[in-house]
């Protein structure tokens, strides 16, 4: 449904993605691909960054660059599966900190504004239109903090604890893998419903405004998605093995 | 309208059943038998995925009792034809609800027609035809997904098998363009298929 910036056939290998690399300046990147705004907030890079190269911005600010490139990669490239030397030079903790200020980022920001919008574009509509719509979105909305609550309470703490050479007998990354439920589904209901069924009382400015959000954030969900399957768990899996 | 004659395979053992259809047939026009199998053995299946049939016309009874409820699965696994049992015996009523119809050895042979035809357009409405809009039928298991309903209690409310019931789900949503149970309730809401108070 939500097409990549730079198409690529599935499953592309790390010579494809080379062009993102660490002497890069952080404006070519994000010139290169503006859907990596949002990554860029989340790790906590501050605009008016100058000339500043990818290595430099992520030395000062702390983050392993290899591991934001490694996000940037999986955020440009369709399809884009991380190599094991990749994956090495990755900082497991700098991954479960993006992933946890991403779902911040999803609950306390994308979410709460869409309400808001979704509120304002509903105004002029029969009360049980709104009521019914509403009701949607509050159970997506529901659905999606139950999601994010079990990776915090469960899966992190135990990621933490693999880090921490004290793994958790009763549990295993591929667990957390085989129940990763889809949560892109309902947000593509949303966008068809608004896009297609609405009453037509509504502002098309504002419908548009929605639409172009929901097509965003169905991206950016995607991709969190994919870090969490592709990156997430290879590299738990491998520190896993370590301690057999 | 006149169109070109649906093409019709035939399952069925007994030659004299087999003849006595294909007679029908060249009397009424619409549909030619492309092809008969005796049985299901081997070399069947490669048959059934060569011959271009619209519609598979079989007497439950070339599978054995064991192999019997799992006869559906076979045929759609090889083929897409519409499925229509024909009734000699005494196959249970299970047997016989996982086909697009059913027909009787006695039927008139207008009847069988009209039952071919019913088929046919059922799997059309529900599959093929590019047009977007729901047809009646999609409307009626919409307002029952809507409800909540599972597929085994749709089938049995349609006397329909449930795998109409799925092709008529995915047709649903690939016209919608609505994957969720509770995405399919907020379109039939908004579009006055029911009621909110059926959900109050």
């Amino acid at each position: 449904m939500y097409k990549d910036p730079i198409p690529m056939k599935k499953h592309r290998s790390e010579s494809d993605a080379i062009r993102l690399a660490g002497n890069m300046k952080l404006a070519d990147l994000l010139d290169l691909n503006p859907n990596l705004l949002g990554v860029l907030t989340r790790v906590g890079l501050r605009f008016g960054f100058g000339d500043e190269t990818v290595e430099e911005a992520c030395r000062k600010k702390g983050i392993n660059p290899q591991t934001f490139l490694l996000i940037c990669k999986v955020y440009t490239f369709a399809g884009y599966m991380p190599s094991s030397d990749a994956l090495r030079t990755a900082d497991l903790r700098d991954i479960v900190t993006y992933l946890h200020s991403s779902h911040a980022d999803y609950m306390d920001n994308a979410l709460q504004e869409l309400a808001g919008q979704l509120d304002r574009m509903l105004e002029p509509c029969d009360e049980r239109y709104k009521k019914v719509i509403w009701r949607f979105f509050s159970a997506y909305k529901e659905e999606l903090s139950e999601h994010f609550r079990y990776e915090e309470e469960v899966v992190f703490p135990y990621v933490q604890s693999v880090l921490d050479h004290v793994g958790d007998k009763g549990f295993t990354i591929t667990q957390y893998e085989e129940n990763h439920t889809n949560v892109e589904e309902k947000l593509g209901d949303l966008k068809n419903i608004i896009m297609k069924y609405l009453p037509q009382e509504c502002d098309d400015r504002q419908v548009s405004e929605i639409l172009f959000k929901l097509y965003l954030l169905g991206m950016d969900l995607e991709k969190h998605t994919a870090i969490e399957n592709d990156i997430l768990v290879p590299m738990v899996n491998r520190l896993e093995d370590h301690e057999n | 309208m006149k169109t070109s004659s649906r093409k019709v395979l035939l399952i069925v053992p007994s030659i004299v059943v087999a003849k006595g259809l294909e007679s029908i047939f060249n009397d009424l026009g619409e549909f030619e038998v492309a092809g008969i199998l005796p049985d299901v053995g081997r070399g069947s299946e490669t048959r059934l995925r060569n011959i271009e049939a619209d519609v598979i016309i079989i007497d439950p009874c070339v599978f054995s009792y064991a192999e019997r409820a799992n006869g559906r699965n076979w045929l759609s696994d090889n083929s897409d034809a519409v499925a229509v049992a024909l009734q000699t015996g005494l196959e249970g009523e299970e047997t016989l609800k996982a086909y697009d119809e059913t027909f009787s050895l006695y039927d008139e042979p207008t009847t069988i027609i009209r039952k071919l035809r019913a088929a046919l357009e059922g799997r059309q409405e529900s599959g093929k035809t590019e047009g977007e809009e729901l047809s009646a039928r999609e409307k009626e298991i919409l307002v029952c997904v809507a409800k909540g309903m599972l597929n085994k209690e749709i089938a049995d409310q349609f006397n329909i098998s449930i795998y109409t019931v799925i092709t008529h789900r995915k047709n649903i949503t690939r016209k919608t363009g609505i994957k969720t149970v509770a995405g399919l309730t907020v379109y039939a809401l908004l579009n006055n298929l029911i009621d909110v108070g059926d959900f109050e």
